[in-house]
């Protein structure tokens, strides 16, 4: 008796995705990790997972447009004489010139310096176009210390002292040799051309209680003058945020593991590091505990897109947020109209994350001069500025609706969760009922 | 010549009024350009930021970051000196007659830095560009991830000096415990001696001789990743 075997539907690993093997053949192939810019690409309880619940009966809301709500924001009044007033709650966060192209940098410095907020140099020291175009700059302090010098620290409107970041929090930086053009090697000391490798650690300091004499020094040479930020990856942080405050920031920057990196290993960003989400309450709770909570400021990073992801996070507790990734596709990253020039490096508008090769088709991640020139800074500095004006309108839209008067008014109370872990990492109730996971097992 | 007593006035009084002489040398105005510090008593980041030729003598051991991101001045400690000593320094000169702890010129990127005693670990740390002279032996992990710049050692060095190092020259007239990663002898030629007599007669010694030396530096195998490399990453 013949016995025929209907066809089924072929189906393809859960486990063994695309991805997954085409991964495992790349490596097999090569023989090296992969590397790529960018943040964490998989799916994480999120922002997007809270909402809020607007007015009520009980809940009075402010008229659009009539009734003020205010959005400006001081950072670093703990000690520094000169703190930083921002028009915004929403900074632009770190990124090198290096890694970014120099109309990159300039076209971030207009954009930031319009809407009335600061921008942040990265590793590899401050260019003249940056400072010139950025009303307010913040000068990160990296491990490297590429291009540091004190004239550029006193020129800076606040330090940022980085001990890590989100995409790779235990991670140094990695530059590689085709975009070390003989301007990045000049300002970083190193031979055009190399794989440049940047330490994880700082050369100089090991521990909150070193860092508290580093930040020391740094007051004195700057005549206590600037205010102090730390950077934090999303490791710990409840600690990291309490030992940041015991150490004397003004400002403590925590960057959730969907904050983008301009190279990393593969696995680095998508396995190392807690989501932007499951970060807030801890760190406000250690700034709660030691009566810190807005006297030193909480920006928060990783993954920001619009006004509501900044609504959510100073509803949780943050000061301010910062944006990266968001700011670069503001300007033009991955943008459609350059979908041939995606295709022909295997990619599409969207996917590109090669960020380290330095063949950026918008001419954003590229010390090539040809592509470089596709970016116009003035243009683009516009649109950064447009993106950032309509992400403060959004985050005033539901401020008002929630019925404040200033977007640091809004408050957990003013959420629900869409899910059980969003719930539990935002200590919010699960939507329709009063339970809040976790609550008193903590 | 100034006096300043750490004893007596705060350590935030003694920078900024350095500061200040330093800012009225650069308007061409006349200032006290030389300065006694009593009192030290191990205190952190003493004449830090120092952006002009003050010639600063400190009586006593400092703590941490003596001397940071100097600038011109000329800086000397008649005691020891804690971690970091002229850290990130950019030009100007720092010799201490005592010891260094860890760090000693971290990332210093000009100037000159003599330390007549040791030098703890890490010294020369991602040095770019600066002249360290260590009398006596420096500690492991000397000159790590050192870019640019020379470090002399006259005594002994211990392990893994130069690991991951680029384009630094390190010289050592007495033992290397272990060389780190990428890290190599090489010939000491003429030019080297030339060069090295340089850098001592700059420190003032002259009771060593250059051909006495041996030159380390990078093998430049590291420079551009290999995966057939990865065990020395």
């Amino acid at each position: 008796m013949s016995y025929t075997n209907p066809p089924t539907t072929p189906r393809k690993s859960a486990k063994f995705d695309d991805y997954t093997m085409s991964e495992i053949r790349r490596a097999a192939e090569t023989g090296l990790y992969d590397i790529r810019g960018a943040g964490a690409k998989r799916k994480v309880p999120g922002l997007d997972d809270l909402l809020f619940l607007g007015a009520s009966m009980s809940r009075y809301p402010l008229e659009g447009y009539r009734e003020k709500c205010g959005t400006n924001v001081v950072l670093g009044s703990r000690f520094a004489q000169k703190p930083l007033e921002l028009k915004v709650p929403i900074t632009i966060a770190g990124m090198s010139f290096g890694s970014l192209s120099g109309n990159a940098k300039e076209a971030l410095g207009r954009g930031a310096t319009i809407a009335g907020t600061s921008t942040t140099t990265g590793d590899g020291g401050m260019t003249v176009e940056e400072r010139g175009h950025s009303e307010l700059l913040v000068y990160q302090y990296l491990p490297s210390r590429y291009g540091m010098n004190p004239d550029d620290l006193r020129k800076a409107d606040a330090i940022e002292i980085v001990v890590g970041q989100g995409a790779k929090p235990g991670g140094g930086g990695m530059l590689l040799g085709q975009k070390i053009s003989s301007r990045v090697a000049e300002m970083r000391t190193l031979p055009e051309g190399i794989d440049q490798r940047s330490a994880c650690r700082h050369p100089d300091w090991t521990g909150p209680d070193d860092l508290a004499i580093k930040i020391l020094e740094l007051r004195e040479i700057t005549d206590w003058q600037k205010p102090i930020y730390i950077k934090v990856g999303g490791a710990r942080p409840y600690y990291d945020t309490a030992l940041a405050v015991k150490a004397g920031a003004d400002v403590v920057v925590l960057d959730g593991m969907e904050g983008g990196t301009a190279a990393t290993q593969e696995v680095f960003i998508e396995h190392v590091g807690q989501p932007t989400l499951a970060c807030i309450r801890p760190a406000v709770d250690a700034l709660q505990e030691l009566g810190m909570h807005r006297k030193v400021q909480l920006i928060l990073s990783g993954g920001i897109r619009n006004g509501a992801d900044v609504a959510k996070a100073l509803a949780l507790g943050a000061d301010a947020v910062s944006i990266g990734t968001a700011a670069l596709v503001a300007i033009g990253d991955n943008d459609p109209k350059w979908e041939a020039d995606y295709n022909t490096l295997g990619t599409t508008a969207g996917a590109y994350d090669d960020w380290h090769e330095g063949n950026d088709p918008a001419g954003i991640s590229t010390q090539d001069p040809e592509r470089a020139a596709r970016l116009d800074p003035v243009a683009a500095g516009r649109r950064l500025a447009n993106y950032l004006k309509v992400m403060t309108l959004e985050a005033q839209t539901i401020a008002r609706a929630c019925g404040k008067s200033h977007v640091h008014n809004l408050e957990p109370e003013d959420l629900v969760a869409l899910s059980v872990e969003s719930a539990a990492m935002a200590r919010v109730p699960l939507a329709g009922t009063n339970w809040v996971p976790g609550r008193g097992q903590e | 010549m100034a006096f300043f007593d750490l004893q007596q006035k705060s350590l935030r009084e003694l920078n900024a009024e350095l500061h200040r002489q330093a800012t009225l040398l650069r308007d061409g105005d006349s200032a006290d350009t030389e300065w006694e510090i009593a009192n030290p008593r191990g205190c952190h980041a003493v004449a830090v930021g120092l952006d002009g030729p003050l010639a600063v003598n400190i009586q006593g051991s400092v703590g941490y970051y003596c001397g940071g991101m100097n600038q011109s001045a000329e800086i000397r400690v008649a005691g020891s000196v804690g971690p970091g000593v002229g850290e990130n320094m950019m030009s100007g000169s720092i010799r201490v007659t005592g010891d260094a702890s860890q760090y000693a010129g971290a990332t210093g990127r000009g100037g000159q830095l003599v330390i007549e005693g040791n030098a703890s670990s890490r010294c020369g740390i991602s040095m770019k560009g600066i002249d360290i002279i260590v009398r006596g032996d420096v500690g492991h992990m000397s000159a790590f991830m050192a870019q640019s710049g020379n470090l002399v050692v006259l005594g002994d060095a211990g392990d893994a000096l130069g690991d991951s190092i680029y384009e630094a020259k390190l010289f050592v007239r007495g033992t290397v415990k272990s060389l780190g990663a990428d890290c190599v002898k090489k010939e000491m030629r003429e030019e080297h001696i030339a060069h090295l007599r340089g850098l001592l007669e700059a420190a003032n010694i002259s009771d060593v001789r250059a051909e006495d030396f041996r030159r380390y530096g990078s093998a430049r195998n590291l420079y551009h990743f290999d995966v057939d490399n990865a065990d020395n990453y």
